[in-house]
């Protein structure tokens, strides 16, 4: 018996103003407030970050890997979403 | 310098300064000594990161203060030589941040109760008007806030956390209690200084150190400030427990032993 | 080094008997993507084998993040100067910050930190044998940052490439905020060296002494080392253990001579032809003994950790009740 408790907390930074928060990791927190000293001391020592999320790891939903065929191969035929579908008349610049 | 000088009726502003200076120098020398003490040995891994962070806030803060004292006594010492040739009387520190590291609660109280003064007296500091001493106090002051936050939050869990856990933080407190009023206690440097506007008065602190931890404590499973009936002094007059001589012997035992080298 | 197959023939024989049957079809799909360089993240399917090989080495590789903060952290007190004591903190601390990478690495593979660390504890996992020596002067550490931070880093940088991406991912981040720890050390080897003939005299006896167990720290030699096969073939391994030792081996001599320090080994010689360092034998009874527990220091080590941990079992409580008792009244 060892962290009596203590939860798995998941970590995202962001690194600076402007950027989204990213996943770095995980740490062992009592409690949310300590989640995030611990996130602070772990993942931010070398200036890495100006705001950190830390997400009770069992709160996070992942999407199953063996689904991933059905969940991500659709788009990938969908190319009209894309600018490079299209063509463009020659001399026309800047589209 | 030091115990001796104090002595004397006259005596230069620098000097003054010279001897404040060692005294916060020394306050964060000796805590941070005690706190990195704690590494590889601290009761959670995730501790292991914040003992550490908490130990190099206050190693980084005495040397800044240490190396501006001796830039004032323009005798040639940096921070490293009077860190290290300069015997228990002559450190000037509090006696509560020398006292042994004990359990997890009694460091936790133990910094607690200093830092919360020892944020009051640098946010003071930061409008000093020596501004020398308020550049190092306006970079140090979100550090020794961070520091508050912290052991405040563990005042919290342990008080308010199992029957042992208030029960050995009660017991730290009551221990730690008659140091306490050595922290609001100046001396004779320290008055004149407040006077030239560059150290705070440290009586108009009390109230409010005295405040927020009556207020932090009720809210901590209600833990009790014990009564004391005479505060231990001495501290600034080099007069200190019996634990700061072997705090030294570890601190300076190199360059005591191998004298006058690069290292 | 943290990572080199620690056990021993019996235990990986009874490893080996414990082996699950895995579907032929979904091992080759495995082999294939591995083949191919793409990466396998936690919920991917993957042979029960593979995740186990992780598990115990990601482990172990903490663990030695975390017991190797002994050796060093006996030195913080007493720094000679405020911008080594800094220095050595920051190393220090950075070695319990990458014990928790790791572990948060070996999380992901779906086992508990709790479980892991209680492995040590009762000493059914192994850590690297570097640590189970004494600092006996301020020169060890110097020598610790150069010669085993240097080993280390020699073995980590391949593993920045390794298959699983949680490791791999942890790997670059160690590796890039290890860069400070090998110049570091050999900064104050080289100190030492240009200083008093005591503090010459310090360093070369800390080179005597670290010498031979840095080249242990790569592990085995290649002719007895059974299990890197398996583990190059999925890409945990990329390098033999000789290679990355010969590798180190030519990195660090030149270093010593820079600064005027003898390597330990009357045999060692330089062969034009193959433009290698070449060393004398290395005593592998020793290495052994030492992963057996016959080390100068493995009990010390093992005490340290295992009280550290049960004197904390209250604080951990404590703060767990405390979150529990905010919880309730939160809801109520």
């Amino acid at each position: 018996m060892s962290n009596e408790n203590w939860q798995l907390y998941e970590i995202f930074i962001r690194s600076a103003k402007g950027l989204s928060h990213r996943h770095v990791g995980s740490v062992h927190a009592a409690d949310p407030e300590m989640a995030i000293e611990a996130a602070r001391d772990i993942y931010t020592r070398r200036n890495e970050g100006v705001s950190i999320w830390a997400v009770p790891s069992s709160a996070i939903t992942a999407s199953d890997p063996d689904a991933a065929e059905e969940l991500f191969e659709p788009a990938k035929s969908k190319i009209y979403r894309h600018p490079t579908f299209y063509e463009i008349p020659e001399g026309v610049e800047n589209m | 310098m030091g115990a001796l000088a104090t002595n004397t009726v006259e005596r230069t502003l620098d000097q003054d300064r010279f001897d404040y200076l060692l005294h916060l120098g020394d306050n964060a020398l000796v805590l941070g000594q005690r706190m990195s003490e704690w590494v590889g040995h601290a009761p959670a891994l995730e501790l292991e990161m914040a003992v550490s962070n908490l130990a190099l806030d206050l190693i980084g803060e005495a040397q800044l203060w240490l190396d501006l004292a001796g830039r004032i006594e323009g005798e040639g010492r940096d921070a490293d030589r009077l860190a290290n040739f300069r015997d228990a009387l002559d450190f000037r520190n509090l006696l509560i941040v020398e006292q042994p590291n004990g359990d997890w609660a009694f460091t936790v109280a133990r910094h607690y109760l200093f830092s919360l003064q020892h944020l009051a007296v640098v946010e003071r500091l930061s409008e000093s008007r020596d501004e020398e001493i308020a550049d190092i106090a306006r970079k140090v002051r979100p550090e020794i806030a961070y520091h508050v936050k912290f052991a405040r939050s563990w005042i919290e869990r342990l008080g308010d956390g199992t029957e042992e856990s208030h029960a050995r933080l009660q017991r730290a407190i009551d221990r730690l209690w008659r140091f306490t009023g050595e922290m609001f206690a100046p001396d004779a440097i320290e008055e004149r200084l407040a006077d030239e506007g560059i150290a705070p008065d440290l009586r108009t602190l009390e109230a409010d150190w005295r405040a927020e931890v009556e207020q932090v404590f009720e809210a901590s499973g209600g833990l009790d400030i014990p009564e004391v009936k005479r505060m231990t002094l001495g501290g600034r007059e080099g007069h200190h427990s019996e634990h700061l001589g072997h705090l030294l012997c570890e601190l300076q035992f190199l360059q005591r032993a191998y004298p006058g080298l690069e290292w | 080094m943290y990572t080199t197959d620690l056990r021993s023939a019996e235990e990986k024989r009874k490893a080996a008997r414990a082996k699950v049957v895995e579907d032929p079809e979904k091992l080759a799909e495995f082999q294939a993507r591995i083949d191919r360089d793409e990466f396998i993240e936690p919920k991917d399917w993957m042979p029960e084998a593979y995740r186990r090989t992780l598990i115990r080495q990601i482990s172990q590789h903490a663990h030695s993040e975390i017991v190797g903060m002994l050796p060093e952290g006996n030195w913080i007190t007493r720094a000679p100067t405020f911008r080594r004591k800094l220095i050595l903190l920051a190393k220090v601390q950075d070695e319990a910050g990458h014990g928790l990478y790791l572990y948060s690495a070996a999380e992901t593979l779906g086992v508990a930190r709790d479980e892991l660390v209680d492995q040590l504890h009762e000493g059914k996992a192994k850590y690297s044998t570097i640590f189970n020596y004494p600092t006996l002067t301020w020169a060890d550490i110097g020598a610790i940052g150069w010669l085993v931070d240097g080993a280390a880093i020699t073995n980590q940088i391949p593993l920045c490439r390794c298959s699983y991406g949680p490791y791999a991912r942890a790997m670059q981040r160690i590796c890039k905020e290890e860069s400070f720890h090998q110049r570091q050390g050999y900064e104050a080897m080289a100190a030492l060296m240009r200083g008093s003939k005591e503090q010459r005299r310090m360093a070369q006896d800390a080179m005597n002494r670290w010498w031979w167990p840095a080249l242990m720290m790569f592990g085995p030699p290649d002719s007895v080392s059974i299990h890197s096969a398996q583990s190059m073939k999925w890409k945990i391994k990329r390098y033999s253990n000789d290679e990355l030792r010969q590798r180190f081996i030519d990195a660090t001599v030149p270093q010593a001579h820079a600064i005027g320090l003898e390597v330990p080994d009357p045999e060692l010689k330089f062969n034009e032809e193959t433009g290698h360092w070449e060393t004398g034998p290395i005593d592998w009874d020793e290495f052994w003994a030492v992963v057996a527990g016959d080390g100068p220091c493995n009990y010390d080590r093992m005490d340290a950790r295992r009280s550290a941990h049960d004197e904390g079992a209250w604080v951990r409580e404590a703060a767990a009740a405390h979150a529990a008792k905010r919880a309730g009244t939160r809801a109520a």
